[in-house]
């Protein structure tokens, strides 16, 4: 993007650089096995990109959504999965704790998560409570020192293999009454639940979080008792402009891949890319990828500067995510189409890149939920009339 | 063309879905996952009448129509897709043959495979003779009452448990006019198979490459004459893009129901997810979508039972419905939200199902080429 600074461009080339070194070679046969590449995780510490927005007065880099975006492009382009869990070590646990944690949690917990040898998650789905959030059962009754836990968290990114999870339960009958707790894997009372397969995304654990008489110290409550949802709010809008990026760097790769093979690719003695179905497939799939990449990193410098205030930032953000996500499984799909029966087996890398896309219209709020957003930003209280 | 299904078709349509789901459904899963094929259900599926519907009786077929033909194949993709397609591709030399073949092939060939006992497979595309299909390498060389076959396939299905096999080969110059039609059997010394592609989806359906080194095969062998292999095969594809079509309808209909089923079960918001617009619209575009399909493929299927051309018009309800099933088998996934996207929902495996539709049996760009033409090439 134009308005990239001179450490931005670094970031770019330096996450480049790890994809090309450590993801790209063993990133399909993670895909088929389902396994974490957690070597290549941890080595993200050292390169500062687990704390990428953690003020560098707390140990982080300092960087803000822009930078974050970046990384996600960038590492998305070549591994989808491993950059998700990344995501939620990142974006939804560390940066949390950053920005809304006690200097002692700060503390006891950042170090650890910088370097990598903890890795970090968020609780907040649950079985019964997907698109609905608010909904969720999960309660936390004080008891001494202490808060009691009891319910079960679903499709918890890092859930299978996290050590620290930035949980929300409630604390009150009201609807709205939503703390935080951050949870340890060893804290007595605490599961996981089973391990979620799934049709892309494989390389990024999904699991359960079962909490059953789970006893958390009061010190481990991040903010106010019952006044989370704000922090939680500010979060979802942070995480939609982030995961864009994921969803620009599988278009771009799947764009990559079918301009490459529309060159190489000879039937009826010419390049199929002599063909106008397929130019048009390739022209309009990398302009709606640019068109994309304007709205995703635009929200994230303005978010970056301030320029966005509540329910604004959270209307840019689900645009942004909503219209990535949709351009990146359409052109992953059309990528599969451009190579045909190559781009449906599993030599090639595209028909992971459109089942990795399709997550990115679930995950950190659907496609349905993103139009919510908007339309109530737009229409005000006529939508829920 | 009646919009009202015969007695005959509701009859073949109850009978098929009963074994989809009771001898199918079960080992799906499983079965994907091990890329596990089972002639025995083939087998089965051929006991009850279903692998040779549109072939006359006098060779064990059914003696019915292509409207018959996809009521059954329909049934079973709503199940499984690879299954259906085998029904499919077991279907084209039994439906070649009757069309090209002489007394003694139609009577020797087709008789196991519209009973289900041999699997049949049809040999078109080379690795880089996909879309252009005229321009293919495997030659045949006649050689007294022989043919040589040297050359690869690539993209066979079922071409591993295959007995009798579809082959076209060059026999004589370059261009469609030069290509010819064989049947090659299992086993024939000089016929082997390579390397078995690993897919997005369709995993239970063995996607295979074909190799002959000088295979010697009967000159009997040879269908219809030297040069008629183009023909024969692009009669074979207008039939064979029926049976996809029929297949798209399946696998959308089974995303449909299941995205039916989990909008009335799942809750948020205090309510049914099926009473907000924006699940519910889903529902209704996916519904339109499909029986607007199914009115095109009909259509096709009658022409064809008819004895109409209906070469554009199979290409039309190919491209048409296996768009279809792509959009409707996303959204599905789409409406399951979180639970659509696990491998415990069936939701996920038909969106990658589905992908393969718009490409096999000619992709949705060459049935565009097919469309067009017969447009700009008129009057």
């Amino acid at each position: 993007m134009w308005f990239f600074s001179d450490e931005h461009r670094m970031l770019q080339d330096t996450v480049r650089q790890f994809a090309a070194d450590e993801l790209s070679h063993c990133v399909q046969q993670l895909d088929e096995e389902e396994d974490f590449n957690e070597e290549a995780f941890r080595k993200l510490g050292p390169l500062g990109l687990l704390g990428i927005t953690v003020s560098e007065a707390d140990g982080g880099a300092g960087l803000g959504a822009v930078a974050a975006t970046i990384a996600m492009e960038e590492m998305g382009a070549v591994d989808a999965s491993t950059t998700l869990s990344y995501l939620a070590h990142a974006i939804l646990c560390v940066n949390q704790i950053g920005v809304n944690g006690t200097p002692e949690q700060k503390e006891k917990y950042l170090p650890k998560l910088l370097t990598g040898e903890w890795i970090g998650g968020m609780g907040m789905s649950e079985p019964e409570a997907g698109s609905d959030a608010l909904g969720m059962k999960t309660r936390a009754v004080l008891s001494g020192e202490e808060y009691v836990l009891n319910g079960t968290k679903m499709w918890i990114t890092n859930g299978p293999v996290g050590d620290l999870f930035y949980c929300y339960a409630k604390t009150g009958e009201d609807r709205r009454a939503v703390s935080t707790f951050l949870i340890e894997s060893e804290m007595p009372g605490f599961a996981r639940g089973k391990k979620i397969s799934k049709m892309g995304m494989r390389g990024s654990p999904t699991g359960e979080l079962i909490f059953d008489n789970c006893r958390v110290p009061v010190a481990n409550r991040v903010g106010t008792e019952g006044k989370s949802i704000g922090m939680m709010m500010r979060n979802l809008d942070l995480e939609r402009i982030t995961i864009a990026g994921i969803s620009l760097g599988i278009a771009r790769a799947s764009i990559d891949a079918s301009v490459q093979y529309a060159k190489d690719r000879k039937q009826f003695g010419k390049p199929i890319g002599a063909f106008q179905q397929i130019q048009e497939r390739i022209t309009e799939a990398s302009a709606w990828y640019e068109a994309c990449r304007c709205l995703t990193y635009t929200a994230a410098q303005m978010w970056d500067q301030g320029l966005m205030a509540g329910k604004d930032a959270a209307m840019m953000a689900a645009k942004a995510k909503l219209q990535s996500a949709q351009m990146a499984t359409q052109v992953a799909l059309d990528a599969i189409q451009i190579m045909g029966g190559y781009g449906y087996s599993r030599e090639f890398p595209v028909e992971r890149y459109m089942r990795d896309a399709k997550l990115m219209e679930i995950g950190a709020g659907t496609n349905e939920i993103l139009r919510l957003i908007i339309a109530r930003q737009m229409l005000g209280t006529v939508v829920d009339l | 063309m009646d919009f009202q299904e015969t007695e005959i078709q509701t009859e073949l349509r109850d009978l098929t879905r009963k074994f989809a789901r009771k001898e199918i459904l079960p080992l799906v899963e499983e079965d994907e996952h091990n890329e596990h094929f089972r002639p025995e259900l083939i087998a089965k599926l051929g006991e009850l009448g279903l692998t040779g519907i549109p072939v006359p009786e006098d060779f064990g077929g059914a003696g019915m129509g292509y409207q018959e033909y996809i009521c059954a194949i329909e049934e079973l993709a709503a199940v499984n897709t690879s299954y259906a397609i085998s029904v499919a591709v077991t279907g084209l030399p039994q439906v070649i043959l009757n069309l090209f073949g002489n007394a003694e092939q139609k009577a020797k060939y087709i008789p196991p495979l519209a009973a289900g006992q041999a699997i049949g497979a049809f040999a078109l595309s080379e690795a880089s003779s996909g879309s252009d299909a005229g321009s293919l390498r495997t030659v045949a060389k006649k050689e007294g009452n022989e043919y040589i076959l040297n050359g690869t396939k690539l993209w066979i299905t079922q071409g591993d448990t295959a007995s009798t096999v579809m082959v076209m080969a060059r026999t004589g110059g370059p261009g469609t006019k030069g290509v010819s039609a064989f049947i090659v059997e299992k086993g024939t010394p000089g016929f082997s198979c390579g390397k078995r592609e690993k897919k997005m989806g369709c995993s239970i359906s063995h996607t295979m490459e074909l190799i002959f080194n000088n295979c010697r095969i009967p000159a009997a062998n040879l269908v219809g004459n030297e040069g008629d292999g183009f023909k024969v095969a692009m009669t074979a594809l207008d039939s064979g893009r029926i049976t996809i079509a029929a297949t798209a309808l399946g696998v959308a209909r089974g995303a449909l129901e299941s995205a039916v089923a989990h909008s009335r079960e799942r809750e948020q918001f205090g309510k049914p997810i099926g009473e907000f617009q924006g699940v519910s619209f889903l529902l209704a575009d996916m519904a339109v979508q499909l029986d607007a399909a199914r009115l095109l493929v009909n259509r096709a299927a009658w022409l064809k039972d008819n004895g109409l051309p209906h070469s554009k018009e199979a290409a039309m309800a190919k491209l048409f419905a296996t768009d279809m099933a792509m959009k409707v088998t996303t959204d599905a996934v789409q409406v399951l939200g979180g639970s659509g996207y696990t491998k415990e929902f069936p939701v996920e495996r038909y969106m990658r199902e589905a992908k393969v539709l718009q490409i096999v049996e000619g992709t949705n760009q060459i049935q565009r080429v097919v469309i067009a033409r017969s447009l700009t090439q008129k009057g």
